[in-house]
């Protein structure tokens, strides 16, 4: 074609077959040389950035592991005068206290039952993250059902102990539910059997729920104010992870919606918690929850904060997915609607999945803001990882220069490996997604 | 004098009960908050009448059309869909909706669900229909618009003539009695156009009722029982597709037509 330069007219006698592209494949020299010193202000850059590296790493990798004590039982162990050597990280002090640091005051005959916890927290995770697990459906039922119901069981003990009046009152109240359920589906002139099968199975699920955390399973009570350390840390995010989500759901479709209450409600409550910090969150939680409940009736020290926790999580998941939402075509809605869907399928079919998918990252970096903010429950005197290691560390039996910092090494590293961890795994789920659909 | 006339002609025929009538407008009026968008529109349509609809962009013919299936609200007169008059009643028009099909200008597909699952959704969860049954009808369908074999597929590995001719199987799952097409041809590579006609030629060919807004004056030559021209959101000009590219009455319609008919 390079004689074909002052052609006026022409017709292509025989194909051009696919050829490969010319090789970019170059050398790390090549390399170097185009990224790190392509000009002067590069290598300069470059220079400078290798002398902070040359200045800054080292001595870390000194205090983390070359001079690290590994082993020792009391801050001898750790002093450079004692030793006789120069001390870096007391890593004998972490593993010394680290069943402090995990399962907090909890009683050292029962602490069994926090390994089960973390262990039915484990296979939940792992069943509904694992995106080709079998049964994800069963999944589902198990970490938003069975998985909080036997992890109250075993970490409180369970033998609430309701008693006949309460189960009483419980049957009384579910038949008039189940009667209203009866009489609503009447008026709306829907379907009075389901309605009735609805709520026969919601009041089921409900009296399971309470018969289970009533019986005696022999445990002993262990109160929450025990309660400490990582056990206490997962607990937290688990709790503001699991109801973000679906309360932020619904708090941004609430925000959407046509009805005026309804959207008022939503924003007067996103803009409220988002308005005030997650400090002031727990405090209102633990001292004000306290006075507008009727005196004789108490909520749990470990359960305000997780109430707060929740609350504020969901006001922030809303925000993130009402901007999916509002990324949706308009189209998509139109489709849904024009083949006879209602407004539960149209969302729960077409307009979610797709608008969840978008905001994937601002989910997870939710997740990750919500997950690194449950040390703040330290505020209200929750022992979490953070306030276990404050107390261990000014412990006389381990006074030692670099307690402290080791200390808050080890939490670093502890929240560093699960964001990290959760970062990973949403970039994973985003390639796959995309790569699914090919588009 | 003869105007009034007409018009008052024409409600005696939107009213008429004897009239096998598929859709009926009775005074329709709309607003874009000030905008007069929609003004004293009477259309009947007989059950198997084809209605081609064009005119100038904003001139309302999509409004018109969306608000047969209730995407759009009138806010004066009365809309009868079989039978069904379109008021605030939800269930009303959920009930329409399942028998008015429509297909977009953009297909409006599903892109997160494959070819096979855009086409079963609505008749699984609207018609309550078993999977499995679903499946054969989606298939069948699929196959009526020659693309059986992209059923596993999702909509974005498709051109835009095939996800075209998806949209109108996914919608014709439903059965519906009346089928809304909105421009379905405009938004197509010019190579694609011909293979979604085909499709709806055959769909009228067999007494589906149907009204289109298009510009593909073929294919209204072809199918069509009428031709409506719309401009300022009112129908200037009806008539059969003969006398209306033949002899055009109204002095925009000439217009229009000399624009576009070279």
């Amino acid at each position: 074609m390079s004689a074909a330069v002052d052609m006026s007219r022409f017709v292509r006698s025989e194909k051009v077959e696919a050829l490969p592209p010319p090789n970019l494949a170059r050398g790390p020299i090549a390399w170097v040389r185009e990224n790190l010193f392509s000009g002067p202000f590069n290598t300069i850059l470059t220079l400078a950035v290798l002398y902070l590296l040359y200045v800054i790493i080292p001595p870390i990798v000194d205090f983390l592991f070359i001079n690290a004590v590994w082993t020792g039982s009391d801050r001898d162990a750790c002093r450079a005068e004692t030793a006789g050597h120069p001390v870096g990280a007391c890593w004998a002090f972490v593993i010394d206290k680290i069943n402090y640091f995990v399962y907090g005051s909890y009683p050292g005959a029962e602490r069994w039952r926090v390994d089960g916890f973390f262990i039915l927290l484990a296979v939940g995770v792992a069943w509904l993250l694992w995106l080709r697990a079998p049964r994800r459906d069963l999944g589902a039922v198990y970490f938003f059902w069975l998985f909080p119901v036997l992890s109250y069981i075993l970490l409180t003990g369970g033998n609430m102990d309701l008693g006949g009046r309460f189960w009483l009152g419980f049957l009384a109240v579910g038949l008039l539910f189940v009667a209203v359920m009866g009489l609503a589906a009447y008026l709306l002139k829907a379907s009075i059997r389901s309605a009735v099968i609805i709520g026969a199975v919601i009041l089921a699920v409900i009296g399971l729920t309470l018969g289970l955390v009533d019986i005696d399973w022999g445990l002993d009570h262990v109160p929450t104010s025990l309660w400490g350390g990582i056990l206490v840390t997962l607990l937290v995010a688990t709790v503001g992870i699991v109801f973000s989500l679906p309360f932020g759901v619904l708090l941004a479709l609430g925000r959407r919606s046509r009805l005026p209450i309804v959207r008022m409600g939503s924003v007067i409550f996103i803009e409220f918690v988002r308005g005030v910090p997650l400090i002031t969150v727990l405090i209102m939680a633990n001292t004000m929850l306290p006075l507008f409940l009727p005196g004789d009736m108490t909520v749990d020290r470990l359960a305000r904060p997780l109430i707060g926790v929740a609350f504020f999580a969901s006001a922030y998941m809303a925000e993130v997915v009402r901007g999916g939402l509002q990324a949706m075509p308009k189209g998509q809605y139109e489709g849904a609607m024009s083949l006879g869907l209602n407004y539960p399928q149209m969302m729960i079919f077409i307009i979610l999945p797709q608008a969840l998918r978008i905001v994937i990252p601002g989910i997870v970096n939710t997740f990750i803001g919500l997950f690194k903010d449950t040390s703040l429950v330290a505020i209200v005197g929750i022992f979490d990882l953070i306030k276990t290691i404050e107390a261990s560390r000014i412990d006389p039996e381990w006074a030692a220069p670099t307690i402290s910092y080791t200390g808050y090494a080890f939490a670093a590293l502890f929240y560093f490996i699960f964001c990290w961890g959760m970062s990973r795994y949403s970039l994973g789920v985003e390639r796959r997604l995309a790569a699914g659909q090919n588009r | 004098m003869a105007t009034t006339l007409t018009t008052q002609q024409v409600r005696a025929a939107a009213v008429d009960p004897r009239a096998e009538a598929a859709v009926q407008m009775i005074d329709v009026h709309k607003w874009y908050g000030e905008f007069h968008v929609l003004r004293d529109i009477n259309l009947n349509v007989r059950r198997g009448e084809r209605i081609v609809i064009c005119g100038p962009s904003g001139s309302g013919k999509s409004t018109m059309i969306r608000c047969i299936n209730r995407l759009e609200e009138h806010q004066k007169g009365r809309i009868i869909v079989d039978g069904t008059e379109l008021t605030n009643d939800l269930k009303r028009i959920d009930e329409v909706r399942r028998e008015v099909g429509m297909v977009f200008q953009h297909f409006n597909l599903f892109p997160h669900l494959t070819i096979l699952e855009n086409c079963t959704l609505a008749p699984i969860w609207v018609k309550k229909m078993p999977k499995k049954e679903a499946e054969e009808v989606a298939m069948k369908y699929l196959t009526r618009v020659k693309i059986p074999e992209q059923a596993n597929k999702y909509p974005g590995q498709l051109s835009g003539g095939q996800q075209q001719r998806v949209a109108i199987a996914r919608s014709l799952c439903m059965s519906p009695k009346i089928m809304l097409f909105d421009e379905p041809t405009s938004a197509l590579d010019p190579e694609m156009v011909k293979e979604v006609l085909d499709t709806m030629v055959s769909l009228a060919e067999e007494g589906m009722t149907m009204l289109c807004v298009t510009h593909e004056m073929g294919f209204a030559r072809q199918v069509a029982d009428r031709v409506i021209f719309m401009d300022y959101g009112q129908i200037v000009e009806m008539n059969t597709p003969d006398e209306f590219f033949k002899n055009p009455q109204h002095e925009r319609t000439r217009l229009f037509l000399s624009q576009i008919l070279h």
